[in-house]
């Protein structure tokens, strides 16, 4: 389960000053649900979900993830978390078995069961063929796959997936949405940014809408559909966002 | 802090970087090759052009003495010397190595040596040219040997013995053992040598595992690892201590044996010893390898060990404060010169330790390195410097922990 109380983040900028990249964020999200964090590029999507998987302090307010406090116990917190992102690279170096070992020990897990925990995730991605293969080689799909299969190696409860499908094809976008669906049929707990309008509609079962780092609209998309009176989750969103003129 | 996730993490630098070719060419291939070839490189040619020049008989010209024809005739029979015909404008073919001296011997030289009087014989040169050197000292030789022989003659004729003019000898003569000079001559060079490879083996590992994991967005991942940020730093740090090492014991090894094959190869080449003696004071053959005391070799190493860390952490510190690899390179490659500064400075003769240059780093090891190799331990100062740099190191270290810790730097954007 994920609860997020209030979050706020504000960074400073030589320039411009005081930039309020989060502000009084509240939410919770439920285990066996597809949370979609809806918002154009510098919402407050990514800081949001830096704020859960602990990579940056919240500067008020606070988060609980899998039942740990993100500030307090955060090594707990990445040891129940997946943290996927167009932003979160492989080893290039390593191959997709080495990049799955090296994870899983990091997340305590003894070299037997990682071994088992490997070939299982080789066989429901179906990553054999590429298994010991070194990560820079890889295409974009493979690439997917191993990157999914980093998140899953410690079985967390909480998914975090940070516009995992940005500049990829159609192809590896789908693995990616099949993934997040699987992650929900399996019982955790997924939050899911995107900008992606159809994305949010196909994936998600509560949506949030963040425009200037502030929580606008949340609810089903059925309720969303009722309060804005629009189908289009295009146009829900921009009428929740103010309009076509807002900045 | 938790050593299986610091060693995990070790070993994934570690297999990471022995699979990146730029790795390894800056750890190992150029410091095992480079070195030795540019040393045996640049000592074969010296050797080639220094043998050829002498193996050649430098031309020179006589200006006057047609009325000493003894002297001429004494001149003229050296074979050591090709003597060319007097040409105008002799200035200019010294200056365009057309001919590489001049000797003027006065008006009525002979004469003047029969009456006893005195005589000026000048030689012209091309000032620190060496083929026009030899020449020099070939005619310089000559007319020492044709003074030395008037003398005698002379004082033969008087009845008087050899002592007459020079009534007793001044020599030198060094007592103090061989590793003591060797370290005088290169002490200061060597533990520059070392600080170096040590600073530069550090500096690619350091900016791939920090700016360069930012770039690629590897940095990300790993830090929603359940790892702590102090593990990650020290997983990291050992990596890039590990390189500067390397580099250093890599270099060691190589230079080691090439003094020891290139000493065997320069001698067994060389007939004449002379033409060996100058190469070898640039090749550093094993022959002409001043001696060192090893054990002080080892007490250098161990000096340098503090350095090593100082500087890994140093350089993690640094490079992860930029966003990119290029970002890194620039504000890293700078910092070469506060290597090099306080190495040269070390190396000058005259500069000293005392207590207040113990505390300052590199400079002190510098210094301390250069009494080590000679064979001096100077107790006080070596737990002094060896403390300091303790501290420095773990000052950095601190830095760089403090450095992974800030959001702004790795988030920087």
């Amino acid at each position: 389960m994920i609860e997020a109380h209030h979050l706020t983040k504000t960074f400073k900028d030589k320039k411009r000053g005081e930039i309020h990249a989060a502000e009084d964020v509240s939410f919770r999200v439920e285990a066996g649900q597809i949370y979609g964090l809806l918002g154009a590029n510098g919402a407050g999507k990514t800081t949001t979900l830096r704020m859960l998987a602990t990579l940056l302090k919240p500067t008020s307010g606070h988060a609980n993830v899998a039942g740990f406090d993100v500030v307090e116990r955060a090594q707990q917190v990445r040891a129940n978390v997946g943290f996927l992102a167009a932003s979160t690279a492989l080893y290039g170096r390593l191959t997709a078995r080495e990049t799955m070992a090296y994870f899983g020990r990091l997340n305590g897990i003894a070299d037997a069961e990682i071994k088992v925990r490997t070939k299982r995730l080789a066989d429901e991605l179906g990553m054999h063929e590429f298994l010991d293969r070194r990560c820079d080689k890889f295409s974009t799909g493979m690439k997917q796959k191993t990157s999914i299969a980093r998140t899953l190696i410690h079985d967390p409860a909480v998914m975090i997936f940070d516009e995992p499908t940005l500049g990829l094809d159609i192809m590896a976008a789908r693995t990616i949405v099949k993934f997040v669906r699987d992650c929900r049929g399996r019982g955790k707990t997924v939050i899911y940014s995107t900008h992606i309008m159809s994305e949010v509609e196909k994936l998600c079962d509560v949506i949030g809408i963040i425009h200037n780092g502030k929580l606008l609209a949340e609810g089903t998309l059925a309720a969303l559909r009722v309060r804005y009176g629009e189908q289009e989750m295009e146009e829900i969103f921009v009428k929740a966002v103010g309009g076509e003129g807002a900045k | 802090m938790n050593w299986s996730n610091i060693l995990t993490i070790y070993g994934k630098e570690l297999r990471d970087m022995l699979r990146d070719r730029r790795t390894l060419l800056s750890m190992i291939v150029i410091p095992t090759l480079l070195m030795p070839a540019i040393m045996i490189g640049i000592g074969f040619i010296m050797f080639k052009v220094v043998r050829q020049a002498r193996a050649t008989a430098p031309t020179v010209m006589i200006i006057g003495g047609d009325d000493s024809p003894r002297a001429r005739a004494a001149l003229a029979a050296n074979e050591k010397i090709k003597f060319v015909p007097l040409a105008a404008d002799w200035r200019h073919q010294i200056s365009d190595k057309k001919v590489r001296a001049a000797v003027e011997i006065p008006a009525g030289f002979d004469a003047a040596l029969e009456r006893g009087d005195a005589a000026t014989v000048k030689i012209y040169n091309y000032e620190g040219e060496m083929r026009s050197g030899f020449a020099v000292g070939e005619v310089r030789r000559f007319f020492t040997d044709y003074r030395d022989k008037v003398i005698t003659a002379r004082l033969e004729g008087r009845g008087l013995p050899a002592t007459f003019v020079k009534p007793f000898e001044v020599k030198t003569e060094n007592v103090a053992p061989p590793e003591k000079v060797g370290g005088n001559v290169i002490g200061g060079i060597i533990p520059y040598m070392f600080l170096l490879l040590c600073f530069t083996g550090a500096m690619y590992p350091a900016m791939d595992l920090t700016a360069g994991e930012k770039e690629r967005g590897t940095m990300e991942t790993i830090l929603c690892s359940p790892v702590s940020r102090l593990d990650l730093v020290l997983g990291k740090f050992f990596m890039v201590l590990t390189a500067s090492l390397s580099t250093v014991l890599f270099s060691l090894i190589s230079m080691g044996l090439t003094f020891m094959i290139g000493g065997a190869v320069m001698a067994n080449m060389s007939g004449a010893g002379a033409a060996v003696r100058t190469a070898g004071a640039a090749s550093g053959t094993a022959s002409m390898l001043p001696s060192i005391d090893p054990l002080g070799m080892l007490a250098v190493l161990g000096m340098v060990l503090p350095m090593a860390v100082f500087f890994s952490a140093i350089l993690l510190t640094i490079s992860l404060f930029a966003k990119s690899f290029k970002e890194a390179q620039s504000y890293v490659s700078p910092l070469i010169i506060l290597i090099v500064l306080p190495g040269v400075v070390g190396m000058l003769p005259g500069v000293e330790l005392n207590t207040r240059l113990a505390l300052v780093p590199i400079l002190n090891v510098s210094l301390v390195s250069k009494e080590l190799v000679s064979g001096v331990w100077q107790w006080h100062y070596l737990a002094l410097i060896f403390g300091s740099s303790c501290v420095y190191a773990a000052v950095a270290l601190g830095l760089a922990v403090k450095m992974f810790n800030r959001e702004d730097v790795i988030f920087r954007t």
